[in-house]
C-alpha cells in the first residue's frame, strides 16, 4: 500500500510538473481526448453490440431487446436501462462482488445521458399501452481499464444501441406474437455524446487516463446531444469547480463531442 | 423529464408556479441544529415538503481497520429514505439511487471539511429522509453542512445547496417534486460561497449553452439564500442566550 502511494505523488509531481508547461504525460493536447476505435456487430448473438476503445480502455456494450411490462406511472413508453459492470480480468484491483458506489455511478451516469437526451424514442415501443411493451436493455462490460470508463461506456453503449436491430411483435389475441425475420432499425433521434474533463490544480484536461485520473482533484461529465444542447451532467471528485470553469468545461464538451459524435456515426453508418 | 406528462400548469400566464411561487423564489427552508442527544452533532431540516434528519459521528475508530487512511480521516456518508417517505412505499434496503446520491453528497462535502486534521479517524454522516418533496439531496446536504459545523469539526466553509431548473420552457429555481415529474430539466447545486466553488452538480433534461449558465447562476442565488438559514440555524444554538452575534 505504502510504495503504491509514493509511485503516486511522484507520477502526481510529474503529472504537474508538465501540466505546467501545458504538456500531458502522455504527450496530448489538453483538450484532447484519446484516439476512439470503435467496432459494431461484435456479437451477434446480440440485437445490437459494440466494441469501444479510448486508448487503452476497452468496453463492450450488448443490447438485448425482449418482451416487457412497463412501468406503472409510464405506460405508454416502452423500457430502457443501462447496466455496467468491471470485469475482474480488466484491473487488477477489480474485485467480483456486489457492485461498489463508482460501478453504479457509472451505470447510472451513462444512462442518464441516454434516457435525458431522448436518443431512443420510447413511445415506438409500445405495443399495448399498459399492458405490453418492448424493452431494450444495453449491458456493458469493461474489459480493459485505462481510466476514463464513463465516456468508453457511454460511447459503447450508444453505438451499440444505433445499430440494434428491433425485432416485430404483433398482438394477437391479447398475446405479443414475434413476427419472424420483420426487424427494423431502432428508432434513434438523437446521438448523445459524454465528454469527461478532470480538473488538476488549476488545470482541465480531457479524457483522463488511469493515471491521470488517480490525480484528479475533481471531475465532470457532460452530455450533450445532436443539437448541441446539455443533457446530462455528473460532477465527482474531492474539489470543486468554480462558475468560470464550468461554463469552459461546457464548451470543450460541445466541441469535443462533435469531433467524437463523427466517429461513432462513420463506425455506425448513423445520419442524425 | 423522462417525458412524463401531467395535467398540471406549472407556470401560469402571471409566472406563478404550482405551488404559489415565483420563478426565483426557494421553498420555504427551516434548519435547527443539535436535534439529537447522542450524535457528535446534529441537525434538522424542512425544505418545502422535504424532511430530513442528518446525524453525524465522530472522529472515530475506523471499522473496518483497512479503511483507516494514516493520512487523513475519511468521510462517510449515507443518504436513506425511509419507506414512509415517498407516495409508493420504498423498499428499506438502500436502492442504486441512494448510493449514488450518497457517493455525489460525500465528495460534495469532502472540499469543506479538514479531514487532515483528524488521520485515522472516520466522520459517519447519516442522512435520513423523513418525508422526501422533490431536490432531497439538496437538503440532505444543506443538513448535513449544519450537522457536521454543530459537531464542532474545522471547516473551510459551509456547503450550501439548492436545484435550479426547467419547467414550462422557463429556468426556474428550487425545483418541487411536481416540477421534476413533468418539468424540462433539474439542476441539483452544491456550493461554497466563500470558495467560490461549486462541489455539486447534477443534471437530467436538455438545456441550451446558455440555459445552462443561467441555470447555474439562479441556482448559486438559491444556494447563498440558503447558507444565511444555515448559519442562522447555528446562531440560533451556539449564540441564543444574548449574544446574537
Amino acid at each position: 500500500m505504502t510504495n503504491i502511494s509514493i509511485i503516486d505523488k511522484l507520477k502526481k509531481t510529474k503529472i504537474l510538473d508538465l501540466l505546467q508547461e501545458g504538456k500531458r504525460i502522455d504527450g496530448r493536447a489538453l483538450n484532447e481526448p484519446r484516439p476512439l476505435v470503435i467496432d459494431t456487430g461484435v456479437i451477434p448473438h446480440a440485437n445490437g453490440s459494440a466494441r469501444a476503445r479510448l486508448g487503452d480502455t476497452e468496453i463492450v456494450s450488448g443490447v438485448k431487446v425482449q418482451l416487457d411490462r412497463p412501468f406503472p406511472d409510464m405506460g405508454d413508453k416502452g423500457i430502457f436501462m443501462c447496466t455496467a459492470e468491471i470485469l475482474p480480468l480488466a484491473h487488477p484491483s477489480a474485485e467480483t462482488g456486489p457492485p461498489q458506489p463508482d460501478v453504479i455511478e457509472l451505470a447510472r451516469v451513462v444512462d442518464r445521458g441516454i434516457r435525458e437526451s431522448g436518443m431512443i424514442d420510447l413511445s415506438q415501443f409500445v405495443l399495448e399501452k399498459d399492458k405490453s411493451v418492448i424493452g431494450l436493455f444495453a449491458d456493458s462490460v469493461v474489459t480493459d481499464h485505462d481510466g476514463n470508463l464513463f465516456d468508453t461506456c457511454s460511447y459503447a453503449a450508444v453505438a451499440a444501441i444505433i445499430t440494434s436491430k428491433i425485432p416485430k411483435w404483433e398482438m394477437k389475441d391479447d398475446i405479443p406474437v414475434l413476427i419472424e425475420n420483420q426487424e427494423s432499425d431502432a428508432p434513434i433521434t438523437t446521438i448523445p455524446i459524454s465528454v469527461t474533463m478532470g480538473l488538476i490544480g488549476d488545470f482541465i484536461i480531457v479524457d483522463p487516463n488511469l493515471d491521470e485520473w488517480e490525480c484528479l482533484d475533481a471531475r465532470i461529465t457532460i452530455t450533450t446531444n445532436s443539437d448541441e444542447n446539455i443533457v446530462a451532467l455528473q460532477k465527482g471528485g474531492d474539489d470543486g469547480f468554480t462558475f468560470d470553469q464550468l461554463v469552459k468545461c461546457s464548451e470543450t464538451s460541445i466541441a469535443v463531442g462533435k469531433e467524437i459524435r463523427e466517429i461513432i456515426k462513420q463506425a455506425t453508418g448513423a445520419n442524425k | 423529464m423522462g417525458g412524463r406528462e401531467a395535467n398540471v400548469v406549472l407556470l401560469d400566464e402571471n409566472g406563478i408556479r404550482s405551488d404559489g411561487r415565483k420563478v426565483n423564489e426557494t421553498r420555504k427552508v427551516t434548519i435547527k441544529a443539535g436535534v439529537l442527544k447522542n450524535a457528535s452533532g446534529s441537525a434538522y431540516i424542512e425544505f418545502g415538503g422535504n424532511k430530513i434528519l442528518a446525524g453525524v459521528f465522530g472522529p472515530r475508530d475506523v471499522h473496518p481497520k483497512h479503511m483507516s487512511n494514516p493520512d487523513t480521516g475519511i468521510l462517510r456518508v449515507r443518504y436513506h429514505m425511509e419507506p414512509f417517505s415517498v407516495s409508493e412505499r420504498k423498499k428499506p434496503a438502500p436502492s442504486r439511487r441512494e448510493i449514488e446520491i450518497s457517493k455525489v453528497i460525500t465528495e460534495a462535502l469532502r472540499p469543506a471539511v479538514m479531514l487532515e486534521k483528524f488521520p485515522r479517524t472516520a466522520l459517519d454522516v447519516y442522512l435520513e429522509v423523513l418525508q422526501a418533496d422533490g431536490g432531497t439531496r439538496c437538503a440532505a446536504l444543506d443538513a448535513a453542512s449544519v450537522a457536521i459545523a454543530d459537531a464542532g469539526i474545522p471547516m473551510r466553509d459551509l456547503v450550501c445547496a439548492c436545484a435550479a431548473g426547467k419547467a414550462a420552457d422557463t429556468i426556474i429555481l428550487d425545483v418541487n417534486n411536481e416540477e421534476d415529474q413533468a418539468g424540462q430539466a433539474d439542476m441539483p447545486i452544491g456550493y461554497m460561497p466563500n470558495l467560490g466553488k461549486i462541489t455539486l452538480l447534477q443534471l437530467d433534461g436538455v438545456l441550451t449553452t446558455d440555459e445552462y449558465k443561467k441555470c447555474i447562476e439562479l441556482g448559486l442565488e438559491g444556494c447563498k439564500q440558503v447558507y444565511e438559514i444555515q448559519k442562522n440555524a447555528l446562531r440560533e444554538k451556539y449564540f441564543s442566550d444574548g449574544d446574537n452575534n
